[in-house]
């Protein structure tokens, strides 16, 4: 009976004799249980090789990177064409263009999350709205530059400008927002609801009082790995906000900034002074670096605590 | 106004709420063709497409995409190679095997791996990874398809695990216990249950992580050399479409050919990628294993 079930090649030799069989038995469990080893060694080195990409990289930027950090570099503008100085406008430029895509796409996101899962019938224009959403998450970067660039630069006159580079980046985090909303929102128990219906209270207040402020917990932290990628996505601010150096800090949000990751971008391959601009190149990184993962793990250590504290 | 028509109201305009991302999606489009459609009244879409010539800045110039089409197709594959089978065998590390706390860690791994931003590892591939390339093959560049897909594998693997990850936990427990209760061991019970069933979501994963890699942009500005010729080996340079695209567009003068010939290959990259999300979201959605009771 057993033999069936392994499905290999020596099951065609059951019939041959007791004593051959119980022969091959022995092999074949041995030789199962040697696949078995060399299956789940294989699937440790995989993950093992993951671990050392990210933590070689890490640790090649933090090394090479460290040295160039000081008060200076992070408080002062660059001078002399880029070549000395330090990165303020570049940090303060992605701190502005973060935060305008979070003001712009958490609301819209959790909205549009609300309505898919505390208010909408499964029907076909709930699946195109879903489609729409996996969709918009598949979009290239470069696309979404090209869109910001075609339609709010161009189109609505805007300009390059944080507006524009804020407005392209909220649209690129939405389907994130509104995925770690949407697994939020599920979570909170059906109960909680119909409590708060069965005391004769409104959908939208039961929504907004009781479901919204349990999850709300659950969607800022999944939400905070959207702002990480905000703040060190490239390509779609590159025609949209970006400027390769303001000396000033912006006035209005019709200003150009400079941003971080296009910062890193330009001083490694544009201009005469690659080589000798490197340990500014290491110090931005790592500033870029620290930033993006900083948000990341908090969220990721907030989220660990709150499963361990989950009371329902 | 009385308490259902407010409730109506509210609905109504949650429901435009969650209309925007396709509205989006509808003014991505938009904004493409307006501004690249009138490329075509110059150039046909066949020479386009397959005219193996770009050279955008020449006089007169020529448009013709396919080496860089060519370009992102065999970073993505190549790219592939190393993601896929990386990103699937983790994804079963971390659901099937790993103990408790070792999951945890490993999946923050990954997470903070997806979080690395790409300009950061395209300056990784250009200072690390070029001059190694370069030295030991002894290469007049190390800026190459070798180099870009190493590096956009890095960016799938995540997307590609994850996913993968989330496909194994929705395999009934059922499945498991009835071959286990068969006499399989686990290694068998991995390949011959588990992983069939969960096939569909592992499909879905490596069409996201491939449609991901195809449209990454920095990394393939940074390290793919940005030559537009049809490589011939894998340590030739090549220009994938969204190099091209962003590497050109700030020289490109505005509303001129070479700025719509660059929005008409953003035309062409976006149908690539949202062919590919709808694929997957057939796959997943056709072949959804929502419980035991339906297989």
């Amino acid at each position: 009976m057993c033999r069936k079930n392994t499905g290999n090649q020596d099951q065609q030799h059951s019939e041959i004799g007791y004593g051959v069989m119980n022969a091959n038995r022995i092999h074949s469990m041995k030789w199962r249980y040697i696949r078995q080893q060399v299956f789940f060694v294989t699937v440790r080195l995989s993950a093992l090789i993951i671990a050392l990409a990210l933590g070689g990289i890490l640790l090649y930027i933090i090394i090479n990177g460290i040295g160039a950090i000081s008060w200076d570099f992070i408080s002062m503008p660059p001078t002399d064409s880029m070549t000395k100085g330090g990165i303020m406008p570049a940090i303060v430029g992605t701190l502005y263009l973060t935060i305008g895509a979070i003001a712009i796409g958490l609301p819209l996101g959790v909205v549009s999350a609300i309505y898919l899962t505390e208010y909408a019938r499964q029907g076909r224009i709930i699946r195109i709205i879903k489609v729409g959403i996996n969709c918009l998450a598949g979009v290239p970067s470069v696309v979404f530059g090209l869109f910001g660039l075609g339609f709010f630069v161009v189109f609505l006159k805007f300009g390059s400008s944080i507006l524009a580079g804020s407005l392209t980046l909220s649209f690129l985090i939405m389907p994130t927002i509104i995925g770690a909303s949407e697994e939020a929102l599920k979570a909170v128990p059906q109960t909680f609801r119909e409590a708060s219906l069965a005391l004769g209270v409104s959908k939208w207040q039961t929504t907004l009082r009781i479901v919204l402020p349990t999850a709300l917990p659950g969607i800022l932290t999944g939400s905070i790995l959207g702002i990480g990628r905000a703040a060190g996505e490239t390509a779609p601010i590159m025609f949209t906000a970006a400027a390769y150096f303001t000396a000033k800090l912006p006035g209005s949000i019709f200003d150009e900034v400079m941003a971080l990751p296009y910062h890193i971008y330009v001083l490694a391959t544009a201009g005469t002074n690659i080589e000798q601009t490197r340990p500014l190149q290491y110090g931005t990184v790592l500033v870029l670096v620290a930033l993006v993962l900083g948000i990341d793990l908090i969220a990721i250590v907030i989220r660990s605590y709150m499963r361990k504290q989950k009371r329902w | 106004m009385s308490r259902h028509t407010k409730e109506k109201l509210i609905k109504y305009v949650l429901f435009l709420f969650a209309l925007v991302s396709v509205l989006v999606l509808g003014l991505i489009v938009f904004s493409l063709f307006r501004e690249g459609l009138p490329i075509f009244k110059k150039v046909s879409l066949y020479d386009f497409i397959f005219g193996l010539e770009w050279y955008p800045t020449s006089d007169p110039p020529l448009f013709g995409i396919f080496p860089l089409i060519v370009g992102s197709v065999v970073v993505t594959l190549i790219s592939s190679l190393m993601a896929v089978p990386l990103g699937v065998l983790s994804a079963i590390y971390i659901a099937e095997i790993a103990p408790a706390s070792v999951k945890e860690i490993l999946k923050s791994i990954i997470e903070l791996l997806a979080g690395i931003p790409s300009v950061v590892l395209g300056f990784f591939g250009m200072v690390v990874i070029a001059p190694w390339l370069q030295n030991t093959f002894d290469l007049p560049t190390g800026l190459n398809i070798i180099n870009a897909s190493v590096i956009l594998a890095v960016m799938a693997i995540p997307t590609i695990s994850s996913i993968s990850e989330d496909a194994l936990y929705a395999v009934p427990r059922e499945f498991k216990e009835a071959s286990y209760a068969l006499g399989a061991t686990k290694f068998e019970t991995i390949t011959r249950v588990i992983i069939p069933s969960a096939l569909s979501g592992i499909s879905t994963a490596v069409i996201l992580g491939m449609s991901r890699a195809i449209g990454e942009t920095m990394v393939v500005l940074m390290v793919a050399g940005g030559s537009a010729a049809i490589p011939e080996s894998l340590f030739d340079s090549v220009r994938p479409m969204p190099a091209s695209i962003a590497a050109e567009m700030g020289e490109a003068p505005y509303r001129g050919l070479h700025y719509q010939a660059l929005f008409a290959t953003g035309i062409v990259l976006f149908s690539l990628t949202l062919i590919f999300n709808l694929i997957a979201d057939y796959v997943s959605e056709k072949y959804r294993q929502s419980g035991s009771a339906t297989l």
